[in-house]
């Protein structure tokens, strides 16, 4: 096992810039989750990691060697695929053993290392089957078994669930956590799955036009997000963004939206009265207030989603949708109205020009990067 | 309103001209065939005399006999496998790493080269032929089979090469990157993963280089000259003479030289069907 450490890596394709400088350290044993929209980068960073794509400029290492021109099979680095990318015309065991004989490895150590990882696995049965007399769930984990079987520097996973039901992906989800915690061994994992990423991440890599937008453990990531960008993509429910305008006076606060209607806030030292601010709160930090105990603004119900564990309400407030998030059963009319209260405390607020959150006193600097 | 009795009717009737159809195209594809066939074991005697009859009422073997040991027909045949045998190898191979280079890379000029290889095939083959034995001449290719090889290679590799890119094309790169990754360099794993899995494009292409090579004449007549080194199609014309032809003896060598282009076919449908049917099982 060993850690990557990847220094101002930039790829463009002629003219076009995929990636801008990505530095990035990952720890020896590390689970790292790089997620982002289709075409942020995340894919091109894993392949340039893997050998299969070249580095434009700067430097990529793996245990302290830099291996911008080594060849990918001089990397010892596995990598599951998408499409799994198995060997049709070779069976289950095959396929495992292809790169242990590709290293001539001895028959019975091959053999024993196949064995192995198939019990891990549960693909005792399946190892003289060819790949098209698998099931989805079970290719996937062929392509994870010829991975370990590898014990390589490092392992890369390039959105090998998205092929899944979602049953399958929340149980292989924590089967690979699970493999991880085992095997410790380094691992890229590249998603645009944000629960995924929540779930399987030591520290996530929040990508964004070939741009690290923040890197941090999932919850520092979910509370404190650098900048609307990775705020709206980490969470679901997704974050509600209300424009107003930013108005403090001593210790106290507030946004005062189109509308006139003003919502507390804690103040920001990077915040100046009167500047353009979006305010995001997550659907779970908003209340609805129906007893009057707190203040609270008025906003239209405009529709109900009943999880069962939970409810979703949909309400407008100064002409914007909120989503709302609620363990109660709130009895509610649609088309009624409804006092809503925003945590404060939870309430993050951005510099609609830069989109960057404006950081409320005493909150440390130590999750921003950009 | 549509009864049960009515739609089964309707079924029969609808699958009947089905197979009516099929059969009809089936025939006349293969009558010309038949009467090859027919007209090769037709007595000498009999073939003006008898009229038009779908059978002949006497058959003989005499016009085989006659074509494998009186006339050089082996011989030209023995060309003609050589020839076929050698060109679809040599075009086979050409292809396979051509179309691969157009399926994998990107590299400066690939749009040239595939205009260039296009335009290679609009031009008629006549107007080529003095050009190319102004080349061969010197050389001491024209009169040899090494120079129809050459030339059967030159013309018939830009198809080749196409046909085989979209074969590479169907093939997911992930595989040969996941080979990459396990310990290959690139071409190991196109010969190691991606060539085991093109064997149903590399039968297809060897069929289609074997049966044009196979039954090419324009060349093979203007650029050899000797006995020794005529192809077959050159041998079918030596039946005609100048005061008359020698139909019973040429069909006879005509079904004769079906047999190798059905032997090569039968021999590669294993995987001509797998190929056809690949799609439908992969997913």
């Amino acid at each position: 096992m060993a850690s990557i450490e990847i220094t101002n890596a930039r790829k463009s394709y002629g003219a076009v810039d995929v990636l801008h400088g990505i530095n990035l350290d990952i720890q020896d044993g590390e689970f790292i989750v790089l997620v982002g929209p289709s075409g942020c980068g995340k894919s091109t960073l894993l392949r340039m990691i893997a050998g299969l794509e070249d580095i434009t400029s700067g430097d990529i290492s793996i245990g302290g060697t830099v291996i911008n021109d080594l060849q990918p099979k001089d990397r010892d680095i596995a990598m599951v695929f998408q499409s799994y990318a198995l060997y049709p015309h070779m069976s289950v065991a095959e396929n495992m053993s292809y790169a242990l004989t590709l290293r001539k490895t001895a028959k019975e150590k091959v053999a024993s290392a196949i064995e192995n990882v198939a019990g891990v696995l549960g693909l005792n049965a399946l190892l003289e089957r060819r790949p098209k007399a698998l099931s989805g769930g079970q290719r996937q984990r062929v392509a994870m078994g010829r991975a370990i079987v590898r014990q390589p520097q490092a392992f890369l996973f390039d959105e090998p669930l998205s092929n899944l039901d979602a049953r399958l992906r929340e149980q292989m989800r924590t089967e690979i956590r699970k493999l991880h915690r085992r095997l410790g061994a380094t691992s890229v994992y590249v998603t645009h799955d944000q629960i995924e990423a929540m779930t399987m991440a030591d520290r996530i890599v929040a990508m964004y036009n070939g741009i690290v937008q923040q890197v941090g453990t999932p919850l520092e990531i979910y509370d404190r997000p650098a900048n609307i960008f990775v705020a709206s993509f980490i969470g679901s429910p997704a974050m509600n963004f209300l424009e107003g305008i930013y108005q403090a006076e001593g210790d106290k606060a507030a946004i005062t939206l189109e509308d006139g209607t003003v919502i507390p806030v804690l103040p920001s030292p990077q915040a100046e009265n009167g500047q353009h601010i979006t305010l995001g709160a997550r659907p779970e930090h908003i209340d609805i207030v129906q007893d009057g105990s707190r203040p609270a603004v008025s906003s239209n119900v405009e529709l109900i989603e009943p999880m069962g564990l939970s409810t979703l309400v949909h309400v407008t407030l100064a002409g914007k949708p909120v989503k709302i998030f609620t363990l109660a059963r709130p009895d509610l009319a649609i088309g009624s109205q409804v006092q809503i209260a925003f945590n404060m405390d939870k309430t993050h607020i951005f510099d609609r020009q830069s989109e960057q959150r404006l950081l409320p006193l005493n909150e440390p600097r130590h999750t921003q990067q950009t | 309103m549509s009864t049960p009795g009515n739609s089964a009717l309707r079924k029969t009737v609808y699958w009947g001209t089905h197979y009516l159809m099929i059969a009809a195209f089936v025939v006349f594809a293969l009558f010309p065939l038949y009467w090859l066939l027919k007209v090769s074991v037709t007595p000498n005697d009999i073939l003006y005399t008898e009229g038009v009859r779908m059978w002949p009422s006497r058959t003989t073997w005499d016009n085989y006999t006659f074509v494998m040991t009186q006339s050089n027909f082996p011989h030209y045949f023995m060309n003609s496998v050589i020839v076929s045998g050698s060109t679809a190898f040599f075009t086979c191979i050409i292809a396979a790493v051509t179309g691969y280079a157009f399926s994998r890379f990107r590299f400066r000029g690939k749009i040239i080269i595939v205009a260039l290889m296009l335009i290679t095939q609009m031009f008629p083959l006549v107007m080529l032929i003095a050009p190319i034995f102004r080349i061969l001449a010197p050389l001491g290719l024209t009169d040899s089979l090494t120079g129809l090889i050459i030339v059967y290679t030159a013309f018939n590799v830009p198809f080749a090469t196409f046909l085989m890119q979209s074969f590479f094309d169907g093939i997911p790169k992930d595989l040969e990157e996941a080979a990459m990754i396990d310990g290959n360099t690139r071409f190991e794993a196109f010969r190691r993963i991606i060539l085991p899995l093109t064997l149903p494009g590399i039968a297809a292409t060897l069929g289609f280089v074997f049966t044009a090579a196979w039954s090419e004449l324009l060349f093979a007549l203007m650029l050899v000259s000797s006995e020794s080194a005529s192809t077959f199609p050159v041998g079918l014309l030596s039946f005609v003479s100048k005061f008359g032809v020698d139909f019973g003896q040429m069909m006879a060598a005509g079904v004769l030289a079906l047999i190798p282009a059905c032997a090569f076919f039968l021999l590669i449908q294993r995987y001509l069907v797998q190929g056809l049917t690949a799609g439908a099982v992969k997913g």
